[in-house]
């Protein structure tokens, strides 16, 4: 044992020393990928400060000559205005956030702790949405959204994004809430709480990192929809982030495209994604894991 | 007794709102869908029923196979590059060495950013006269005058949002063979090292094969994604040239709402969720029998 140990040791010892320029080079390598990689975003951003002037050069340039907000602020007045189209983008994710969570928190405490006749079947169904894609169902969807009043309402998008996002939030809690202790509740049981009391006490607190990644999938998923939120919003007072920014690529095509504000628009749709994936990453990435070896 | 059914009662009413929200929404929508894919129906004129000559219809419609064949080869060319691409990804940073992390997060950035947003970043790219990729190319002395990239030929608008999608979502598929390879017990590691396994050797016979199983889910994830592809298009070719790069998604968007032809929507969606539908029970079965 100690011998193979022992072994184990040099063994390690040589490969690191025959390493040692392959460690370099692979070092070179994370760094030329990590470059590559972030030259778009910092492209993107570059060319959003750019002069309005140098933003229509073309030649374009690399690096922006003299710094300006010229074009955030033709965006912030552009048609509606950017409040407007940040306010429903933000609207739509966070309807999408509340109702994702009040029906699938109290589901998944149903499916994970209730007696219920043909659980296992009502579980499987309500995943129904994992193996039809939502993007042939549009066009029913649109119909009946038309004639209930769901169409260019923030509302009826975020119903669209919930509809989308449930299985996924469903499969995520059910199996943090099934993880839960059984003592833990029958502490509060005995204690006279209600099963009410218990989710509220006990299994929410208990649940905190999987509720924190259903939200964050949520917000992410709907903050960036494009095409459900393409067919729902045709009044452009409605348009989420994403659909004005596709609307003035195409628009002002024949005079010449806004490029400085195309990519003042790309620039403020990515910070929120990217700031709010850095901040709870480790939670991004075990709902990324979970979720996809279901 | 008592007990139990109240608290079955219970159970049934917490379970009721989400119950309630995907009968709606999700089940609703897909009976109606297969009504109105057996009526010939636009919004203007009511519906009447037409049996299968929706379906009959979309089989002789060029451009419904334009589409099909078209979404088809965009998946055969990307898959492999994501696949491929990602694992080797995943085997340069596994290990967790703090440059390795970063590595791994700066790749994944893209993946959180929107399909939407990083295809209206790189349609400013690949833009002819004020893209940077054109600009790149010509300072390197790789092409004498400015590539209309976009809209003009189908191999070149596919290669460019190749390019494009391929940044956007490696990170998914590395993220989750990183997963895997950490998950791999250091016994088996140690052992390898004991023998003098080399590290190629490694990779085809210890790694590869106990990672098989995320491989093909995440295959299998890409390829369904690829075949629903519709943001990219939509925005970086609008379909051009001809519709010739307008994918299967992209030709139901066509008919179901600038055309208003509901009912042939209505069938071309079918087909799609039918064709995905054989992709995912693919899945289905292959995670089944790995848990099994």
């Amino acid at each position: 044992m100690t011998a193979t140990v022992e072994l184990l040791r040099t063994r390690t010892i040589a490969v690191r020393a025959r390493g040692g320029r392959t460690g370099y080079l692979l070092a070179a390598v994370c760094i030329a990928i990590s470059t590559v990689m972030l030259l778009p975003l910092v492209l993107s951003v570059f060319a959003s400060v750019k002069p309005t002037a140098e933003a229509a050069a073309s030649p374009p340039t690399y690096f922006p000559h003299e710094v300006s907000l010229d074009s955030y602020q033709r965006l912030w007045t552009y048609q509606q205005g950017l409040p407007t189209y940040l306010a429903n983008s933000l609207g739509t994710a966070l309807l999408t956030i509340a109702l994702t969570l009040l029906l699938t928190v109290p589901a998944a405490y149903a499916l994970a702790r209730f007696p219920i006749p043909g659980k296992e079947v009502i579980f499987v169904f309500l995943l129904l949405a994992l193996i039809v894609p939502y993007q042939a169902l549009l066009t029913p969807m649109f119909l009946t959204f038309a004639r209930i009043g769901l169409t260019n309402s923030l509302l009826g998008l975020a119903v669209l994004h919930t509809a989308i996002q449930l299985p996924f939030s469903l499969y995520i809690l059910r199996n943090s809430f099934n993880a839960v202790p059984r003592e833990l509740e029958e502490a509060a049981i005995v204690d006279g709480a209600s099963s009410w009391q218990a989710l509220r006490r006990v299994f929410i607190p208990s649940t905190v990192p999987a509720i924190v990644t259903v939200a964050l999938f949520a917000f992410i998923m709907s903050w960036n929809e494009f095409l459900g939120a393409l067919v729902m919003m045709s009044r452009s007072s409605k348009f989420t982030l994403p659909l004005i920014l596709a609307t003035s690529r195409t628009e002002t095509s024949l005079g010449g495209t806004d490029w400085g504000m195309l990519q003042a628009g790309v620039t403020i749709s990515i910070v929120p994604c990217v700031l709010v994936y850095l901040l709870l990453q480790r939670y991004y990435e075990s709902g990324l894991m979970s979720g996809a070896v279901k | 007794m008592h007990r139990s059914r109240r608290s079955r009662l219970i159970g049934i009413a917490y379970l009721a709102p989400a119950l309630i929200f995907v009968l709606a929404f999700t089940a609703y929508p897909l009976a109606q869908m297969i009504w109105m894919s057996l009526n010939n129906w636009s919004l203007i004129t009511p519906p009447r029923y037409v049996g299968l000559a929706n379906y009959k219809r979309a089989f002789s419609d060029t451009q419904f196979w334009v589409s099909f064949v078209f979404t088809l080869k965009y998946t055969a060319i990307i898959t492999p590059l994501l696949i491929v691409g990602g694992y080797l990804l995943a085997l340069l940073t596994a290990q967790n060495t703090p440059l390795r992390r970063i590595t791994r997060t700066v790749v994944f950035i893209p993946v959180v950013i929107g399909l939407g947003v990083s295809s209206l970043l790189w349609y400013w790219l690949f833009s002819t006269d004020f893209g940077l990729v054109n600009r790149i190319l010509l300072d390197l002395g790789l092409i004498s005058k400015p590539v209309l990239w976009l809209g003009v030929d189908a191999d070149l608008s596919n290669l460019a949002i190749t390019a494009s999608v391929v940044w956007k979502v490696i990170g998914f598929g590395m993220i989750l063979f990183v997963g895997a390879i950490q998950a791999i017990p250091t016994e088996i590691t140690e052992a390898t090292l004991v023998d003098g396994a080399s590290y190629r050797q490694r990779v085809t016979r210890v790694i590869l094969p106990l990672t098989l199983r995320t491989v093909l889910l995440v295959t299998l994830v890409s390829v369904i994604g690829s075949l629903l592809a519709f943001d990219q298009f939509y925005i970086m070719t609008a379909g051009q040239p001809q519709n010739e790069t307008a994918t299967s998604v992209f030709y139901v968007y066509l008919n179901s709402f600038p055309y208003l032809k509901l009912g042939y929507g209505a069938a071309l969606s079918m087909v799609l969720a039918l064709t995905i539908l054989a992709f995912t029970v693919v899945q289905l079965l292959l995670t089944r029998r790995s848990h099994a």
